[in-house]
């Protein structure tokens, strides 16, 4: 009787077991898929295409083109191009563009809307039609003047700035006006996530000095997300303004910054003179350690550029297939079975790209923590337990 | 060399788009850091603490209630037991008062009694000399109307005819 009773009793623990531990298993592969994804999402946006490559190579160099067009920044806001009556007529947003000659030192300020005015263009300057960038008028390259124009990633950054800043200051007067009361509205959602990166994010991994590094851990996860989040919206362009390498290296300086003009004497101990250590091989640690300074911010500014980046162009290159499919059958019929191929993986994309948006924001956003938790770390403790 | 694309322009850094980045995160750093964060974050804080001290303030005031509460118990059962004794006491009182109440009365008639008898006897006493003197007198009208002579009314008739009466007692 009482081995019968047991039995089902081990069994159900065992399973219970093997529930949690494949649970745990799978949000671990879920989380490492999520880091991965870029080098895995870059591989397959160019199988397609290079598989076409010696039948419709007209086809997919355009959208190689097209992809590395719409990742890249430019001087406005494309929206379409329209081909009428053998004439290309584009649909852009114009943008401010500040140049600056290198040779005359002259500065030129014009909206971009002026170099399709004419096709000498204007002040010595023209615009690229297939990338989108302001060029010299004469030789047709950029080497020739310095570009400080709001281009479409600045737009896109000053628009997240401009969200972000008006929200956070509704916010604040909602704690101020509603001191030691329940949030509402806009201020509950916010609360959370704030209170997320407080209690996980500065808490756990910068200890009793957190309150000191807060504004900055919040800033660059918000900064980072809106910018992520805006770049999934297809009708301002998409912009791919947190995924270029000018914006993560930005703010992997700023970490850079503050991590080491954080560091204090056990930090550069460590770096310097790794303590415990015979002097022969600190010949070989300090420079790695040395490396390491500048690696650590490094692989920020390269995953946040990698993650972002590869999902832009692997929603790009499944919108894609819809042409090249298109193009392949010169018919309405393989445009749309790539369509039908395209769409449900393209949602799943854009989800992916939503869960990122928010993922890489806070991986960021750790390991700045984690990076300056480990500079300003008392090292008194962690030997005594030694 | 990626279909006429350099994919190294994509790893290389835009001196504007560096210079603009920094300006607009730096000002966004400092103004919603300095200005929007901090205090929300102080908000939090300061919520919490007060989240805390309410829930320990009210734990406090329950405990305080608990400890009232036990004291009243304790203090009811005092103040019965109290009342109980007064009750007690008042009744020994009440007893001895009476008790002695009707020992005094007991005294009192007892010595109203005495006082009586005496008086009693004294008014006996009185009364029987009386009744005397009108004996001896009556006698010796008697004894004159008797003899028919008149006894002169000499002292030592008198006292011979007041010891006859006596010896007729």
């Amino acid at each position: 009787m009482t081995s019968t009773r047991k039995l089902p009793y081990k069994f159900v623990h065992l399973q219970r077991n093997f529930k949690s531990k494949v649970v745990k298993k799978s949000i671990i592969l879920i989380f490492m898929l999520a880091l991965l994804m870029p080098s895995a999402l870059l591989a397959n946006s160019e199988a397609p295409v290079s598989a076409e490559k010696s039948e419709t190579k007209d086809v997919s160099s355009e959208v190689v083109e097209h992809i590395m067009n719409h990742v890249a920044d430019a001087n406005e806001n494309h929206i379409a191009t329209i081909h009428e009556a053998g004439v290309e007529k584009h649909i852009s947003l114009p943008l401010p563009c500040i140049l600056f000659n290198k040779s005359t030192g002259k500065l030129s300020v014009f909206m971009s809307s002026k170099l399709h005015d004419s096709h000498e263009g204007y002040d010595g300057y023209k615009m690229d039609n297939h990338t989108n960038r302001v060029v010299d008028a004469e030789t047709g390259k950029r080497d020739t003047f310095y570009d400080f124009s709001i281009t479409k990633n600045v737009f896109n950054m000053l628009l997240g700035f401009f969200i972000l800043t008006i929200i956070f200051f509704i916010i604040k007067a909602a704690y101020v006006k509603r001191a030691g009361q329940a949030p509402t509205g806009i201020q509950s959602f916010f609360e959370p996530i704030i209170q997320f990166l407080i209690d996980e994010v500065a808490k756990p991994n910068l200890g009793a000095k957190y309150e000191k590094f807060l504004p900055y851990l919040i800033c660059v996860f918000f900064f980072i997300l809106i910018n992520n989040l805006l770049g999934l919206v297809p009708f301002i362009g998409g912009i791919n303004s947190s995924g270029n390498i000018s914006f993560t290296l930005v703010l992997a300086m700023c970490s850079l910054l503050l991590i080491n003009l954080n560091g204090n004497k056990h930090y550069w101990q460590h770096i310097f003179a790794m303590p415990g250590v015979p002097k022969w091989v600190l010949v070989i640690l300090t420079p790695i350690e040395l490396l390491g300074v500048v690696l650590k911010p490094a692989v920020l500014m390269l995953r946040l550029f990698g993650n972002i980046t590869g999902g832009h162009i692997a929603v790009l290159a499944i919108v894609s297939l819809i042409f090249i499919m298109g193009k392949m059958g010169t018919t309405i019929g393989g445009a749309t079975a790539g369509g039908a191929i395209a769409i449900p993986i393209l949602l799943f994309v854009n989800a992916m790209e939503l869960f990122v948006a928010f993922l890489q924001a806070y991986v960021f956003t750790l390991l700045t923590a984690i990076f300056i938790g480990a500079a300003i770390e008392d090292h008194h403790h962690a030997e005594e337990n030694h | 060399m990626l279909l006429g694309f350099d994919p190294m322009s994509l790893l290389t850094p835009d001196l504007g788009l560096v210079f603009w980045t920094t300006i607009v995160f730096l000002v966004f750093w400092l103004l919603v850091g300095k200005f929007a964060i901090k205090p929300i974050t102080k908000a939090i804080k300061d919520r919490e603490h007060s989240i805390a001290d309410a829930l320990s303030s009210a734990e406090k005031a329950k405990q305080e209630v608990q400890e009232l509460q036990q004291s009243n118990v304790s203090l009811l059962k005092e103040a019965r037991e109290e009342s109980a004794k007064i009750l007690k006491e008042a009744k020994e009182v009440k007893d001895s008062v009476i008790a002695e109440a009707h020992n005094r009365a007991k005294e009192e008639a007892a010595k109203i009694v005495a006082s009586a008898k005496v008086e009693i006897d004294a008014q006996k006493k009185a009364a029987l000399a009386e009744v005397k003197n009108e004996v001896s007198k009556l006698s010796l009208e008697i004894a004159q109307k008797v003899l028919g002579r008149e006894l002169d009314a000499s002292k030592d008739q008198q006292t011979y005819i007041n010891s006859l009466v006596d010896k007729l007692n």
